[in-house]
């Protein structure tokens, strides 16, 4: 039984590069058969936001993501796994989130990234508020039911 | 003992701080016991938890429900749903 897989969290600032990120997980290995990468970017809704200032918890939204993906490589036969989150000011059209699945087939690593998604959308502790383009109060973004639901289906029988 | 309070997003502005340290008064034991004590604390407090329902809470940066009995507890943090992702 090879070590478990630990995987890589960050919770920055700065934007990230994909490719560098695929990269970094296949690099030097010939055993990893496919990679899956999600990026979440910032929407302009129809030319209206100027910017979206992403809140987060430090200490815990690391925490936390590290849970989601500790659970993540119980789940499926990964071989690597990298989460980055991004916080502050956020402009339509830039780089949110990112999550990043290696395995040796597809099926594991489409299904982790989506179970990372899913939980992270209900469970990581960071808030988005809207900036609008004709400087009024945007306000907080609400969360949406679908995505609570979207986490629930992942919920196995032992929980 | 004191405690650490936190709090995020509309939480915070509603109750016009990032965070505060706190004595408990005695009597408080659970989650929902801090959240009806808070409320009753001043006008910001009670804008922000009129509905509690809606407030998510974790205790030492974990997760918790609102039966969580808060013994002990260092640093608990109060937020609306999260919209990260």
């Amino acid at each position: 039984m090879p070590a478990a897989l630990v995987p890589s969290v960050r919770i920055q600032r700065q934007d990230f590069d994909v490719a560098a990120e695929i990269a970094g997980l296949t690099q030097g290995r010939a055993d990893i058969g496919a990679v899956v990468s999600f990026s979440g970017l910032c929407r302009d809704e129809q030319g209206a936001l100027s910017a979206l200032e992403l809140e987060h918890y430090p200490g815990m939204a690391e925490a936390e993501i590290g849970r989601i993906a500790t659970e993540a490589v119980r789940r499926w036969p990964l071989q690597g796994l990298t989460v980055i989150h991004r916080h502050g000011k956020i402009r339509p059209g830039e780089n949110i989130v990112l999550v990043v699945s290696a395995s040796a087939h597809r099926q594991a690593a489409f299904e982790a990234a989506n179970f990372l998604m899913d939980y992270l959308k209900s469970r990581a502790p960071f808030w988005k508020k809207e900036h609008r383009v004709d400087g009024s109060e945007g306000g907080w973004v609400e969360a949406k039911d679908a995505d609570t639901q979207a986490a629930k289906r992942w919920k196995s029988s032992s929980e | 003992m004191m405690t650490r309070l936190i709090y995020f997003a509309w939480v915070r502005e509603r109750i016009g701080t990032s965070e505060e340290d706190v004595e408990l008064p005695a009597g408080i034991e659970t989650v929902a016991d801090l959240l009806r004590w808070l409320q009753s604390r001043g006008e910001g407090y009670e804008h922000a938890l009129q509905y509690p329902d809606v407030i998510r809470v974790a205790i030492n940066q974990e997760h918790v429900d609102h039966r969580e009995k808060i013994a002990g507890a260092r640093e608990i943090a109060l937020f609306p749903p999260m919209t990260g992702g």
